[in-house]
């Protein structure tokens, strides 16, 4: 269709000319992309233009210099990366907990399981938050009777406060992530496991975690990244950490954009590192999937 | 001869499907016996009872002279928990129609998982053994690989190893060919003769009428959740004496 169509514009139609073998030497030239390079231009203008306006802005960039390895940001960033740590465990061991809680065959824990993801998904985390803060106002006293007790606003630092809120939340949405992968093992390993005697704990731990983990890794190493920002919310109850202190800073010596821009650059400076090592941990779980991974020909099988 | 398998009246219901309708068998220890009928006849049922991979509705089923998955008080019976069910099922090994490998690890490990983790034996005395199954099942030199580099007939014969590896009383058998592609079935078969001629107990649900009249001591034939025919592979399989096990046979053979 094309070719008669070709020949009526062009007005040849011998046989000979519609299957021409002397066109094949001529040089193939690639389609031009013009929408690129405009598009390009148009990016480069607005770039510039922002450039512009923070270099002749109000910002003194001598004092970002100054203050991006300053003592009381250095400790802030320690925090950050503790936090992140700490909230981040407590959301993995919770998510794996909720997760096999969610799947289990007693209606208890499964409606305690449902309730904890339904109200810890469903309310704001700064909310949260606030609420881990100002809990003395419920239980103004916290502990076993008899054993210890003590006051909860000398137990519900900032720190531990940040920790509960952004555990608690992050193990809500992490056991959604567990629950997607023991959900993606197949079935059969579950029966062969039992087949072999395995109790259903056994099961999960020794057969299905560990298949599950190829699905679960990636999405997890996305949440340690959002973690590693989502600290920053625990400025508002005083914990310190870089934003926080950055904060501090800024109203005692009102540079406020020149602050921000230090904690910004930490912030991706961080995460840059987090995200490398997301390529690679995904990469080696990618490996697994396919099951080719390169390994010592003869090992002993005394290790697990 | 005791039987090792005794099953009275067991029903099973899957929603609106009766897969098991009344299903009464013994089972002499040292035989081998085969299950044969049509897709849905509750053959597989059966069997996922016998092993507790399902739970039957009623009757009651015993495995080596021991009431499974339940206990009796009285008049009544009491469910097992989840470990003493667990318990149960190391008397019987199973052979899934799927393998059901193990797929994080290699066909070693596979079969060591059972007597390590669950039976807490020695690993370097297990590992003696499970070579000595691979050996049998003529895959030595498959111990490193991952099911995902094996075959279909090799995984199921590293499927049979691991079954083997708990050392129990007796063998289950899924259809363990009809995953199979045609030319790799016979490997699987001739480890299964292999066993049978050892003097296991084994219990076979297979399409496979020509092992079945080859290696079988009796043949079972069961259709609607039934027991239609049991007798003699000869019996069962050449003359049989109701309608739906000649015409299940000429179907098959056809």
């Amino acid at each position: 269709m094309s070719s008669a169509a070709a020949q009526s514009a062009t007005g040849t139609s011998t046989e000979a000319q519609r299957f021409d073998p002397s066109i094949a030497h001529l040089t193939h030239v690639p389609r031009r992309h013009y929408g690129r390079w405009i598009a390009s231009l148009l990016i480069l203008i607005a770039f510039i233009y922002v450039a512009k306006a923070f270099a002749e802005g109000q910002i003194d960039w001598k004092v970002v210099g100054q203050f991006f390895t300053a003592q009381s940001i250095l400790d802030g960033l320690v925090n950050t990366i503790i936090m992140t740590f700490c909230a981040m465990a407590l959301g993995i061991a919770l998510g794996v907990l909720f997760a096999i809680m969610v799947m289990s065959p007693n209606p208890v824990l499964k409606g305690v399981a449902v309730f904890y993801i339904w109200f810890f998904r469903g309310t704001p985390l700064l909310l949260q938050l606030l609420i881990w803060f100002n809990l003395a106002l419920v239980f103004p006293r916290v502990g076993i009777p008899g054993l210890f007790e003590a006051r909860m606003v000398d137990v519900m630092t900032p720190f531990v406060a940040t920790l509960l809120g952004l555990g608690i939340n992050q193990g809500a949405y992490t056991a959604e992530v567990v629950r997607s992968g023991i959900l993606s093992v197949d079935a059969g390993q579950t029966e062969a496991a039992k087949s072999i005697g395995m109790t259903r704990l056994t099961t999960l731990r020794r057969i299905i975690l560990p298949q599950a983990m190829r699905v679960i890794i990636p999405p997890v190493g996305n949440e340690v990244i959002s973690m590693v920002k989502l600290t920053s919310i625990a400025s508002v109850i005083g914990y310190a950490e870089v934003l926080r202190n950055a904060q501090t800073i800024y109203y005692a010596n009102a540079r406020v954009i020149e602050l921000l821009i230090v904690a910004a650059a930490w912030y991706l400076m961080i995460v840059t590192v987090l995200s490398v090592g997301q390529h690679f941990l995904e990469r080696y779980f990618a490996k697994g999937q396919s099951r080719r991974r390169a390994r010592p020909a003869a090992r002993p099988a005394t290790e697990s | 001869m005791i039987p090792i398998v005794v099953a009275a009246d067991v029903r099973k219901t899957f929603g609106s499907v009766q897969a098991l309708d009344g299903v009464s068998i013994e089972i002499p220890a040292g035989q081998v016996l085969c299950i044969v009928g049509p897709s849905g006849s509750g053959k597989s049922t059966l069997l996922r009872c016998i092993n507790q991979l399902e739970r039957i509705d009623s009757g009651a089923i015993w495995v080596d002279g021991e009431l499974i998955g339940y206990r009796r008080v009285g008049n009544k019976l009491y469910e097992l928990t989840d470990s003493e069910i667990a318990r149960q099922r190391l008397a019987s090994g199973m052979v899934f129609q799927r393998f059901n490998l193990f797929q994080h690890m290699t066909a070693l490990e596979n079969i060591i998982e059972g007597p390590v983790t669950v039976q807490r034996r020695r690993r370097n005395e297990v590992v003696d053994e499970a070579m000595a199954l691979l050996e049998r099942v003529g895959l030595e030199a498959k111990r490193d690989a991952y099911p995902s580099e094996l075959s279909g007939g090799q995984q199921q014969r590293v499927a049979i190893a691991r079954a083997l590896a708990m050392k129990p009383k007796l063998m289950l058998f899924d259809e363990p060919t009809s995953a199979l592609d045609p030319e790799l079935v016979g490997e699987v078969l001739a480890v299964m003769r292999d066993l049978a001629s050892s003097g296991m107990t084994m219990i076979v649900v297979t399409h496979e009428l020509g092992f079945a009249r080859e290696v079988a001591n009796e043949v079972v034939f069961m259709d609607r959740g039934a027991i239609v025919e049991r007798g003699s592979p000869q019996e069962v399989l050449v003359h049989p004496q109701q309608q739906r096990t000649r015409d299940f046979i000429a179907a098959v053979l056809a």
